[in-house]
């Protein structure tokens, strides 16, 4: 429940902030007391990046401040003054979807979606730092993001093999990844009939 | 099984591009003109009459558009039909910390915060019942005047078969105690609602939840609105497993402040409140008496259960049959009898969380199970094995079993885990634990009486050759709506990203009874391929009179009507729709499914009867300081009956994801409660902080098996897998702590301090059986059973006294 000052004592009116904002410069008026989460959804209108607790305790409302990661329902609004703030919707560029986004679509580690953006982002900060990080070091890194839906299994095994492909490797999801051990696809006929029939149905594998 | 083509690929999700950019509109990111914000005032008293309520002050605060008492929402509800007992604001009583009292709309969330503050609520504390101990004693006044006696909310007894000759014929009778604590969903998103009454009188609610249908239902019932005026829009739920498929106050007090206001009103629930709404799973204390022969063969088992309900019904009654109605399913029971009982105490409502009602008996059966394996010498896998529930038969209490895949899953997890080699053999505080489960496919009753589908599909097909899948069904994350475009894909032979699916809107699609019991798959997936074939078929017409050949050659796949004897001879798909819309008319088809009627027909059958049962086993290992008690879990193998995989990556996601929630139970969740000064029962830590759940450090390796024994009434043979590969893994853990230290710890979750207790006792009287558990099960007044006599005894699913004959479900 809210704890916060009664807004007729507030002493302060709105301040007015400047930030990059996903590269772009933006201004926003504000209330002293409101967080950068707040104003990035409520000012901004990025509500790409959610909240789980407004307390910082569960990694849901991850950004990066100048490329670092920051639980944006912890820092204030104003401390983000004349700072570089990424958020989710600043991570696909012209060529599509980043790498980490590819392959979390691709192994299902977005399963609701809601945690993704906070994982995404912490992530990103990772890699840009450790373009080969052990299983481990991906643990450590994300180990402040809670996830209920995948168990993490898919989520390391995304930032595996976005990884890899910043990295420039050509890889694809491991097997078992996708249907587990000794999975019998006997059961599976070619997407196209043959001989082919032109239509424009997509890859025999993931999408 | 018929070959597929686009079923059983391991698509993306058909919406995991919007996922991945941030773009999926959850119900806090709907934003409208004009909109207010609502926050509730809770009860700070576990239980108390409400004497006097006075808002004036808090009307009278600029920025506050209206505030809301009980007395303007008398009416009650409930999720079931015998559980009216929720007011959308208390009218007279509250009955824990966290009853909603009052709502506040205003400008914005921090004035009507401070509007809270100023309502004056005068309680007349009433004494607050703490344990499900105290909820079986004589109360005055009862919590709810609802209940079976005093504050026991329900009581069940049945008998199927002649237990008592079973046990007579055991070479060994096992009795033991078993408790399961309760824990919570704990979804990342809390919940969230939008209401708009709009001037034409219709009101629009937007809300996180996994069953729109019911609170379309709800909303109809308590704002006293005819149902055509209601739509129920569910956005995309961010995690669910339960916790959001009741109709809850927030969304009901949203949607009468903005018929009060006029305008857009919104609530999103702080983290603490969301521990408040809670619906998680029931804690349970258990009683099994099971009697075997020398070979591990059940002749009889007696399970008593005893549930903490908290403070209202939600889907209690359900819940306390399913803590009797699953053990049949896995192994062979000739005669089973079941007592069932559920309190109310004034604690947060306990409801349906992942595995509703069956982890706990679960837990205790299994560890049971693994007990008596250990007594007779026998393996705990072998003995299993030679005790399977067969495919294609009825259990003692009248379900009816379809593929059953669980020998299968013990053959991959046993030869996976070395458990013959390393079993009982690892050094160092080092076990291996097994377990095995089963869930549903669905309930095979919806929750009120009805004869109409539970589940209902409509597709259109457009000129341009698109096509659009219109269904009740909510995607709560489990990738629901892939699923439809999957099936509509592969019927079709059109590309699954080509598909439109909308689904959960009260307005626009047909009635899909919501995201629980694991029902989507198999039920909207049935009702997808009934609606996707009738489309078909005018396809098929339409493009054999063009092609002039007989309708059976015309093949339907990679975007194309063909010739299969001649595949370059066909159309794109877009021909064959203009062709057929030609002949037909505007082309649009339906498809819906109910399940097959159950077998049992004895009050209670209700619970249990489902399409289809998938199966799970799991073997865990843990690693334990036996100094400390301190211990991890570095590795987990799974294996999980899935009929058939619809898509097998998302399949492994859910395997993944409910080895994850099975753990966090099993190892440190707890619901847990204290008492203030006041005797009031607080929860202990309503935060993602101090609500321990694992975190990526605590997730061990998972090694999956997806094993496919498809199922008759399965889409393609498919069947669930949201929920049952939950359910191995608590016993799982318990079993293999066992085989790394040598103690029973008979309690979810097993924790370092219950491990070292028992460690400690065991140094002490190292002769007795060490175990950490609880020592007693109280006098439940459970009543005379009814009395239904087993298939194997020709007993035709009613109960033998005829006086005691229900005519089917729990109502």
């Amino acid at each position: 429940m809210t704890r916060r000052m009664k807004k007729s004592e507030a002493p302060y009116g709105k301040r007015l902030v400047r930030m990059v904002v996903n590269g772009r410069p933006v201004e926003a008026a504000f209330e002293p007391h409101k967080t950068l989460l707040e104003v990035l959804r409520e000012d901004l209108a990025l509500t790409g990046t959610k909240h789980g607790c407004e307390l910082g305790e569960c990694g849901t409302c991850a950004v990066l401040v100048d490329g670092r990661p920051v639980l944006s329902c912890l820092a204030l609004g104003l401390e983000c003054d004349g700072r570089r703030v990424e958020t989710v919707e600043g991570m696909a560029g012209g060529s599509g979807l980043h790498p980490l986004q590819k392959a979390f679509a691709e192994l299902g580690a977005a399963q609701c979606g809601y945690c993704t953006p906070g994982f995404l982002l912490t992530a990103r900060a990772l890699l840009e730092e450790r373009p080969r990080p052990s299983r481990d070091e991906i643990r450590e890194a994300l180990a402040g993001n809670l996830c209920r839906c995948t168990g993490y299994v898919k989520i390391f095994e995304a930032v595996e093999l976005a990884a890899a492909w910043m990295r420039g490797e050509d890889a694809a999801p491991r097997r078992e990844s996708i249907y587990g051990m000794d999975f019998d696809e006997s059961g599976l006929l070619p997407l196209h009939p043959s001989p082919p029939g032109g239509g424009r149905g997509r890859g025999e594998g993931g999408a | 099984m018929k070959k597929t083509r686009v079923v059983g690929r391991p698509y993306a999700k058909v919406d995991a591009a919007a996922k991945v950019t941030g773009q999926t509109r959850f119900a806090d990111d709907v934003v409208l003109p004009r909109m207010l914000h609502c926050k509730l005032l809770r009860s700070r008293l576990a239980h108390a009459r409400i004497v006097r309520i006075d808002a004036s002050k808090a009307r009278a605060l600029p920025g506050v558009a209206a505030v809301a008492t009980g007395a303007e929402l008398p009416i009650p509800f409930g999720i079931l039909p015998v559980s009216q007992d929720e007011h959308v604001l208390a009218v007279d009583r509250v009955r824990f910390v966290g009853d909603p009292v009052a709502a506040v709309a205003a400008v914005d969330e921090d004035t009507a915060a401070e509007a809270l503050a100023a309502i004056d609520v005068e309680y007349e504390p009433l004494p607050p019942v703490g344990t499900m101990e105290e909820g079986l004693a004589p109360a005055e006044p009862p919590i709810h005047d609802s209940g079976d006696a005093g504050n026991i909310h329900k009581l069940v007894a049945m008998e199927f078969g002649d237990t008592a000759e079973g046990f007579a014929r055991a070479d060994r009778v096992y009795e033991d105690l078993f408790f399961y604590e309760g824990s919570t969903h704990l979804p990342l998103e809390q919940h969230a609602a939008v209401a708009d009454f709009g001037p034409d009188g219709k009101l629009t609610v937007w809300s996180s939840t996994q069953t729109p249908h019911y609170v379309h239902r709800a909303l109809a019932k308590v704002l006293e609105m005819a149902p055509p005026k209601i739509r129920v829009i569910a956005t995309p739920n961010g995690g669910g497993f339960g916790g959001k498929s009741d109709p809850f106050a927030h969304e009901i007090v949203v949607a009468h402040l903005s018929r009060a206001t006029g305008r857009p009103v919104k609530i999103c629930l702080t983290r603490e409140e969301v521990f408040y709404c809670h619906r998680g799973r029931h804690p349970t204390l258990m009683k099994v008496r099971t009697g075997v022969k020398r070979d591990g063969a059940v002749t009889a088992m007696h399970f008593q259960t005893l549930l903490d309900g908290g403070g209202y019904g939600s889907y209690g009654v359900a819940s306390t049959y399913y803590t009797g109605a699953l053990q049949t399913v896995t192994y062979k029971i000739p005669a089973y009898r079941f007592d069932g009982a559920r309190v109310f105490t004034n604690k947060p409502p306990c409801g349906p969380k992942r595995g509703h009602g069956t982890p706990q008996p679960r837990f205790a059966l299994e560890a049971q199970l693994d007990k008596i394996a250990c007594d007779l010498s026998l393996d705990p896998a072998e003995m299993r094995k030679a005790q399977l529930q067969p495919a294609d038969s009825l259990t003692a209490n009248f379900l009816r079993i379809g593929s059953m895949g669980l020998g299968a899953c013990i053959d991959k997890v046993v030869a996976a885990s070395g458990w013959k080699k390393r079993r009982g053999r690892l050094p160092g505080g080092r076990g291996l634990g097994l377990a095995c489960s089963s869930y549903l496919c669905g309930a095979g009753l919806p929750i009120y009486w009805n004869a109409m589908p539970q589940s209902g599909v409509q597709l259109k097909l457009d000129r341009g050759g698109g096509v659009t899948v219109f269904c009740g069904s909510t995607d709560i994350g489990q990738g629901s709506d892939t699923i439809l475009a999957a099936i509509v894909a592969e019927v079709l032979g059109i590309d699954p990203f080509d598909i439109r699916v909308v689904t959960g809107d009260t307005d626009l699609t047909p009635v899909d009874l919501g995201s629980y019991s694991s029902r989507v798959t198999l039920m909207t997936g049935n009702a997808a391929i009934q609606a996707a074939e009738r489309a078909r078929e005018m396809l098929v017409a339409a493009a054999a009179a063009k092609l002039g050949i007989p309708e059976e050659r015309v093949g339907l796949a990679a975007g194309r009507v063909f010739d299969v004897a001649e595949p370059g001879k066909g159309m794109a798909f877009p021909e064959a729709v203009v062709l057929a819309e030609s002949r037909f008319g505007t082309l649009g088809t339906v498809g819906s499914y109910a399940p097959p009627p159950s077998a049992g027909r004895y009050r209670g059958a209700g619970v249990g009867p489902s399409p289809a049962y998938s199966y799970s086993a799991a073997v865990v290992e843990v690693e334990v300081d036996p100094d400390t008690g301190i211990f991890t879990v570095p590795k987990v193998w799974i294996a999980h009956d899935v009929g058939k995989c619809i898509n097998p990556v998302l399949v492994m996601g859910q395997v993944e994801g409910s080895v994850y929630m099975g753990l966090g139970e099993a190892m440190m969740e707890e619901m847990a409660y204290r008492t203030d000064a006041n005797r009031n029962v607080v929860h202990k830590f309503p935060s993602l902080l101090e609500y321990k759940s694992p975190t990526t450090k605590e997730m061990p390796e998972v090694e999956t098996f997806l094993v496919e024994d498809p199922d008759r009434n399965g889409p393609f043979g498919a069947k669930e897998v949201g929920q049952g590969p939950l359910l191995p893994i608590p016993p799982a853990v318990a079993n293999a702590v066992y085989d790394a230290v040598g103690v029973r710890i008979d309690e979810i979750p097993v924790t370092p301090e219950k491990i070292h207790r028992a460690l400690q006792a065991k140094a002490k009287a190292p002769d007795r059986p060490a175990r950490y558990g609880p020592a007693k099960f109280p006098a439940v007044p459970y009543p005379e059973p009814i009395h239904v006599p087993t298939p194997a005894e020709g007993g035709d699913g009613r109960a033998a006294d005829a006086a005691l004959t229900g005519a089917g479900g729990v109502r």
